[in-house]
């Protein structure tokens, strides 16, 4: 048989086209998954359990989607609820989905999984040798663990099946790899396992793997041999490059992607075009794994920060802008010690010059200077009110600090005010582990709720 | 005159491969400026300009798509003290300005 995954989109909340959606639903797909978020745009939303993307247009999004779904009857599965797949936020996508479901008068049987571990568990599994670190190498102990506001383990397609096999109208899943949810119900359905990873994995950014990603919506069929990509929209197509280009994507090894119970390895795999918007894949092949292992994924704390901007015009400073920086940051680091008794243990502070070398910093090769540059100042320390009287300290010198000192005094632009703004808690990741479980279930919990 | 690597390149990106990696995909286009890029284009030079040992690289050549991936471990971890490119999106800017020739 075939099995048709219809994908709106690589996630919630970055659009697609409402008519390429209708399109997609004529082809009365089995399942419709969507993505809901990695860790792309960084740690803190891992570290905070929050969503990086608007709930407005989450729930304008989803609300098509839980109508696409009653329409056809079928499974409509989100993972990595919320970018960071945090219990929290599985629990704010079941209320978008109760929201929804009243405002549309729907009543669809919600299955939740939950991916979120406790810091025991892990140590548990750490003792007992079950956790692995992957490469590149980080320090692993009790105290990280601890360290963590929130670890989340990565559901496979055993997790996802489960929620479907619950009777799950809608599943809303915690975090999971990308691919997880695109292949659950196509090997489940007995479909070549090598060809649902790989689909998976090429169709799981939505329209990233055709000529016009904007439009979101495509549609993966997989079957006993192979997999079918189809673009969806009037005005994108599929060709082999698009669709082979994208098993490079935001993968390191373009060849091989390892997931929960083991690796698909797409490295003899054949892409030929079979109209303007479909290409057919064979030739992929899954390795099961000895053992199953989930990732794991943690942030924790690295301190609270504030930040400054100040804007240079004057051609003599932004001539001279890295050298005012330089003398500015010492002078504050030594004002801070002798005025205020706070040691340069106690904070960060850097400088990074917009205009110049902000995004490169050592590795930039450029020398031109722009005609205006920005001065970006970042403190991190150990409280929210220190990291905002340190930078509070340094405002009017950020301001007024002449490049030596036998010139008057300049004032740059601040754009606003205040022109210190308090960023919060900053995050780190801190791990790079997998762990060994025996049981796909056993570090996973399903939750039912009939709307 | 000067070339650039990105100026005999269709595209050259780079993104984070989750939080530990970036990866950089260089895009041809054709056979015939693959082979000109593959000439030119010693792991050295890449690793020059990143600023990291070359034993660091790792380099998937594919004559097939007419390109050539090159990842490493992020040297400041994505999002951790330091780093100033959330994405590692613009990394290809620093490849893509590779003088060729």
């Amino acid at each position: 048989m075939t099995t048709k995954v219809l994908v709106p989109s690589g996630v919630l909340g970055l659009g697609f086209s409402e008519r390429a959606l209708a399109q997609g639903l004529q082809f009365k797909p089995d399942i419709i998954c969507i993505d809901g978020g990695s860790t792309d745009s960084g740690p803190a939303y891992l570290g905070t359990g929050t969503t990086k993307y608007s709930r407005a247009i989450c729930k304008a999004e989803w609300k098509l989607l839980m109508q696409a779904r009653d329409t056809l009857g079928v499974p409509l599965v989100i993972s990595s609820c919320g970018t960071c797949g945090t219990d929290s936020m599985v629990d704010w996508m079941l209320e978008i989905t109760r929201e929804i479901a009243e405002e549309l008068q729907l009543h669809p049987k919600v299955v939740s999984l939950y991916t979120e571990q406790e810091p025991p568990q892990i140590l548990a599994a750490l003792n007992d040798r079950k956790v692995h670190g992957l490469e590149p190498a980080v320090p692993l102990n009790e105290s990280i663990v601890n360290e963590c506001s929130h670890i989340v383990a990565l559901a496979g397609r055993e997790q996802i099946m489960q929620a479907i096999n619950a009777g799950a109208d809608i599943v809303l899943a915690g975090r999971a790899t990308d691919t997880a949810a695109l292949c659950a119900l196509p090997i489940a359905n007995g479909e070549h396992e090598g060809a649902a990873w790989h689909g998976a994995k090429i169709a799981e950014c939505g329209a990233f793997c055709t000529t016009n990603p904007s439009s979101g919506v495509v549609l993966l069929s997989v079957d006993q041999q192979g997999f079918t990509i189809q673009a969806i929209a009037d005005d994108a197509f599929c060709t082999p490059h698009s669709v082979s280009a994208h098993m490079l994507y935001e993968n390191a090894n373009p060849h091989q992607l390892v997931e929960p119970g083991g690796t698909l390895d797409a490295s003899n795999a054949t892409y030929t075009a079979i109209d303007k918007q479909t290409v057919r894949v064979e030739g992929s092949s899954w390795t099961t794994a000895e053992q199953y292992t989930v990732k794991l994924e943690g942030a924790r704390s690295r301190g609270f920060q504030t930040t400054i901007l100040a804007l240079i015009r004057d051609p003599h400073y932004v001539k001279n802008v890295h050298q005012w920086v330089d003398r500015l940051q010492a002078f504050l680091v030594a004002q801070l010690q002798t005025r205020l008794d706070i040691a340069p243990d106690q904070y960060t502070m850097e400088f990074r010059v917009i205009g110049s070398n902000a995004t490169f910093g050592a590795l930039e090769t450029q020398s031109e200077v722009a005609a205006e540059v920005g001065v970006l100042g970042i403190v991190t320390s150990t409280t929210q009110a220190l990291a905002d009287d340190i930078m509070r300290f340094a405002n009017p010198f950020v301001l007024h600090y002449p490049l030596t000192d036998d010139e008057p005094m300049p004032s740059f632009a601040f754009p606003y005010s205040p022109a210190e703004t308090s960023r919060g808690e900053a995050f780190e990741f801190c791990l790079n582990h997998v762990m060994e479980i025996d049981d796909p279930m056993r570090v996973f919990r399903l939750e039912k709720e009939v709307l | 005159m000067t070339q650039l690597l990105g100026d005999i390149t269709t595209k050259i990106r780079s993104k984070n491969a989750g939080p530990y990696w970036i990866t950089i995909d260089i895009f041809c286009g054709d056979t015939k400026r693959y082979n000109v890029v593959i000439d030119v284009l010693q792991n050295e030079l890449i690793a020059d300009c990143l600023q990291l040992p070359v034993t660091e690289l790792r380099r998937y050549d594919m004559p097939e798509l007419f390109a050539i991936k090159i990842s490493f471990a992020r040297p400041i971890v994505q999002g951790s003290a330091g780093d100033r490119d959330m994405h590692g999106a613009q990394y290809a800017v620093l490849i893509a300005q590779l003088e060729v020739a």
